[in-house]
C-alpha cells in the first residue's frame, strides 16, 4: 500500500522541478522587461505623459478614463500583501484591453525582488524598499514605483477588554517583553501572548522600524510565529490574551472584524483617512519594482500608468483597504 | 520459460530476433524512464548539496554553525545556528513516533491476526482515506480545534493541581496550546496509516507454520502475537517506523501551523518550538536568492536530505537482515 521508494521518487521529482525552475530563472539571458509590441501611433503620442506618471509618485496622472491599451503579456510576483490589489487591477486592465495578459503571482517580497532583479518577471512587488533586501548593486538596477500605501493595525483577542489604545512606548514595552501582562496597560489580569510574523516578513520589518524603532523583540516562552496574515488572524482569534499586527484588509474583512479588538496607535484610529493624512504611523509604501525604467509603449509601462490612473487610485485601491498615493478628484 | 520456448521451436529463433528488434522502441522508452529517474535523483542531490554548502563556502560561516543554538538573522553579524531547528525536528518526530507506534503496530496486529474479514474491509479503506488527506487539512484542524482544546484543557486548574503532570503543564508557554505536544499529536495521526500498513504487510508475511506451530503448543492468541509474530515481523515493523519517521521529519505545513515556530531549544513538551521544515516555509518567500539568510535555509534542506538518506540506508540495512527469514 505504501511504497517507500515511490514516495522518495515523487519527492525527488518535485524537488528537482523546483530546482530546475530556480536555475532556469537564474540563467535567463535577457534582463530587459521584454516589450513585445511595436508601439502604435496612439501609444506613441500618449507615451510621455504615461511614463512620467509611472515613474514618479508626485506627478499628476493621465486624465484618460480608459487605459492605454498595449497587447502582450507580463508576469508579476512578490508581496502577498499587495497581491490582491495587483490581481484586481490586472483583471480590470485585461478586461478593458483584451490583447494583454497579466499573470499575478505571490511568493513574498523577497521572491518578487529576486525575480525582478533576475529579469524573470517584469514587475516585482515588495512591502519594503529593495535596498533593505538586495545587494546594493542589484538594488541600484531597480526602479521603484509606489502605487499605494498599505496600513497595519494592532489587534488583540476579544478577551482583552479595556485596552483600546497603545502608545508607541507601551507597544514597544509589550513587544520587547518588558510588559508581560495586560493589567499593566489597563486590561485584564492575563498574560500577553505575542504572535509574530516571521523575521523576514515585510509586516514585521515595518512594525519593527515604525513602532519599535528597531528595538529587539521578545523571544521564547509566550511568543509564537505564524506564517501569513490569514494564519495570524486565526491564531489571534483562537488564543486567549494574544496580540498581533495585521493588514487593514484582513481587519476590515467582515468575517474577521467581530472576532478582534483593533487598537489605536498613539490615540489615532487606524483608518485610511488618518493614514493618508499622515497621522496614523503604522503604514508603508506598496512598492512595484521594474528592472530599469520600462520602455515607453511597453505593456509594463502602460500597466503602471493604469495603476496610477483614476480607475485604480480612485476605486480599486480604497475598496481593498489600501490608500491611494495620488489625490483623487 | 524463454529457454523452454527456444528448445521447443528452434526453427523460430530467427523470427525471435526480428521480434526483439521490433520491441526495442518500448525498451528504450522504459530504459530512458529509469535513467531519467536516476538522473533526477543525482541532480537533486548535487543541487541541494551545492546550495547547502554556500553558507560555508560563500558566506564564510564555519560548519560548526550548524550546531550553534543562536538563530538571529537580523543581528548586525547575523547568526545562523541551526540547533534549535534540528533539535525541534528530532523531538517533535520522536514524540509523534512514541504516540503513533504502539497504536499503529497494535492496529496492524489486530487487522492481521484478530479482525474478522468484515472489520478488515472497513478499516483498510479508512486507512487509505487517511493517507489521502492533505497535510494542510490536518494542520488546519490542529490550528482550529486541537490547539484551543490543549490550551483550555491543560491550563485548567484541575490539571495544574496534579502532582508531576501539573508541573509540566504550568510551565510558561502552554497557555497558547501551540507546542511541541500539538505538533507531535498532529504528526502522529498523519503517520499512523504509514506505520500501520507497512507493519500489517510484515505480519502477513510471517509464515503460517509459525502461527500453527505456536498454537499447537497450546499458547493463547496473545502469546502467539507477542512471542512469535512480533519478533518475526520486527524488521518489517522497524522499517515501518523509519518510514513514519521520514514522513514526520519532512512534514512542513501541518506542523508549522500548530507548533508556534519559536526558534528556541525545546525545553518542555508544552512549549512552542520550531522545526527545519517549518522555518524553511516561513522564510523562503521573504528572503532573496543568494543572501546568507536564504543560504542558511538551503543548509537546512541539506540537513533534512541527510536525515532522510540516513533513514533510507537504515531501512535497507534492516531489510538485509530480514532476508534469511
Amino acid at each position: 500500500m505504501i511504497n517507500g521508494y515511490r514516495r522518495i521518487g515523487a519527492l525527488a521529482l518535485a524537488a528537482t522541478l523546483v530546482a530546475a525552475a530556480c536555475s532556469s530563472a537564474g540563467a535567463s539571458p535577457t534582463p530587459t522587461p521584454a516589450p513585445t509590441a511595436t508601439p502604435t501611433p496612439a501609444a506613441m503620442t500618449d507615451t510621455p505623459a504615461a511614463s512620467t506618471a509611472s515613474t514618479s509618485t508626485a506627478s499628476t496622472p493621465t486624465p484618460a478614463a480608459t487605459p492605454q491599451c498595449v497587447s502582450g503579456s507580463i508576469t508579476t510576483s512578490g508581496s502577498t500583501a499587495l497581491q490582491p490589489l495587483i490581481d484586481a487591477a490586472g483583471k480590470q486592465y485585461v478586461k478593458e484591453c483584451p490583447g494583454a495578459t497579466i499573470t499575478v503571482n505571490g511568493g513574498g517580497s523577497g521572491t518578487g525582488l529576486s525575480q525582478v532583479a533576475q529579469g524573470a518577471v517584469q514587475i516585482g512587488e515588495s512591502d519594503v524598499k529593495a535596498e533593505t533586501k538586495l545587494p546594493a548593486a542589484d538594488a541600484a538596477k531597480l526602479v521603484d514605483h509606489v502605487i499605494a500605501k498599505q496600513g497595519w493595525i494592532m489587534v488583540t483577542n476579544k478577551d482583552v477588554t479595556g485596552v483600546t489604545n497603545l502608545t508607541t512606548q507601551k507597544a514597544t514595552d509589550i513587544w520587547t517583553g518588558k510588559i508581560t501582562n495586560w493589567k499593566d496597560v489597563g486590561g485584564p489580569d492575563m498574560p500577553i501572548v505575542l504572535i509574530f510574523r516571521p523575521q523576514s516578513s515585510g509586516t514585521r520589518a515595518t512594525f519593527k522600524s515604525v513602532v519599535l524603532h528597531g528595538a529587539t523583540e521578545a523571544t521564547g516562552g509566550q511568543t509564537l510565529t505564524e506564517d501569513s496574515n490569514g494564519a495570524v488572524t486565526t491564531a489571534v482569534t483562537k488564543t486567549n490574551g494574544s496580540t498581533s499586527v495585521i493588514g487593514f484588509a484582513y481587519y476590515n474583512d467582515p468575517s474577521n472584524k467581530p472576532l478582534l479588538n483593533g487598537l489605536q496607535l498613539d490615540g489615532v484610529d487606524a483608518t485610511l483617512a488618518n493614514m493618508t493624512a499622515g497621522t496614523y504611523k503604522l503604514s508603508a509604501d506598496g512598492n512595484l519594482y521594474t528592472l530599469g525604467t520600462p520602455a515607453p509603449g511597453s505593456l509594463t509601462d502602460a500597466f503602471l500608468a493604469y495603476l496610477m490612473g483614476p480607475e485604480v487610485q480612485g476605486t480599486i485601491i480604497p475598496s481593498l483597504s489600501y490608500a491611494p498615493v495620488v489625490p483623487v478628484k | 520459460m524463454a529457454r523452454l520456448i527456444a528448445a521447443d521451436r528452434p526453427s523460430t529463433l530467427k523470427v525471435e530476433t526480428g521480434r526483439l528488434a521490433r520491441i526495442d522502441v518500448p525498451m528504450i522508452v522504459v530504459f530512458m524512464a529509469a535513467a531519467s529517474m536516476i538522473a533526477i535523483v543525482v541532480l537533486l542531490l548535487l543541487f541541494i548539496s551545492w546550495q547547502g554548502i554556500q553558507l560555508f563556502v560563500k558566506d564564510g560561516y564555519s560548519p560548526g554553525t550548524i550546531l550553534s543554538p543562536t538563530w538571529d538573522p537580523l543581528a548586525n553579524t547575523p547568526a545562523f545556528g541551526l540547533l534549535p531547528f534540528i533539535a525541534g525536528t528530532l523531538v517533535v518526530t520522536a514524540g509523534a513516533l512514541l504516540i503513533s507506534t504502539p497504536l499503529s503496530v497494535g492496529l496492524a496486529a489486530f487487522l492481521s491476526e484478530v479482525a474478522p474479514n468484515w472489520a478488515r474491509s472497513v478499516v483498510q479503506p479508512a486507512l487509505e482515506i487517511f493517507v489521502g488527506i492533505p497535510s494542510v487539512v490536518w494542520g488546519w484542524l490542529g490550528l482550529t480545534t486541537l490547539v484551543p482544546f490543549l490550551s483550555d484543557t491543560f491550563s485548567g486548574p484541575l490539571v495544574v493541581s496534579l502532582p508531576v503532570v501539573g508541573k509540566v503543564f504550568s510551565m510558561p508557554g502552554f497557555l497558547t496550546g501551540f507546542s511541541w505536544l500539538a505538533g507531535s499529536l498532529v504528526l502522529s495521526v498523519m503517520i499512523l496509516p504509514t506505520i500501520t500498513s507497512v507493519s500489517y504487510d510484515s505480519f502477513r508475511a510471517v509464515p503460517q507454520e509459525l502461527r500453527t506451530g505456536s498454537l499447537a503448543l497450546g499458547t493463547t492468541r496473545w502469546q502467539t502475537i507477542r512471542h512469535i509474530l512480533i519478533p518475526a515481523a520486527l524488521p518489517g515493523i522497524l522499517t515501518a517506523v523509519v518510514l513514519g519517521m521520514t514522513r514526520a521529519a519532512g512534514e512542513a505545513l501541518a506542523v508549522q501551523m500548530v507548533i508556534g515556530n519559536s526558534p528556541t531549544l525545546p525545553a518542555a513538551i508544552t512549549q512552542p518550538v520550531t522545526t527545519l521544515t517549518s522555518q524553511i516555509t516561513l522564510d523562503m518567500g521573504n528572503t532573496v536568492f543568494g543572501e546568507p539568510w536564504q543560504d542558511a535555509l538551503w543548509t537546512m534542506s541539506l540537513v533534512l536530505l541527510v536525515l532522510s538518506i540516513a533513514s533510507v540506508v537504515l531501512v535497507r540495512l534492516i531489510n538485509k537482515r530480514r532476508m534469511p527469514l
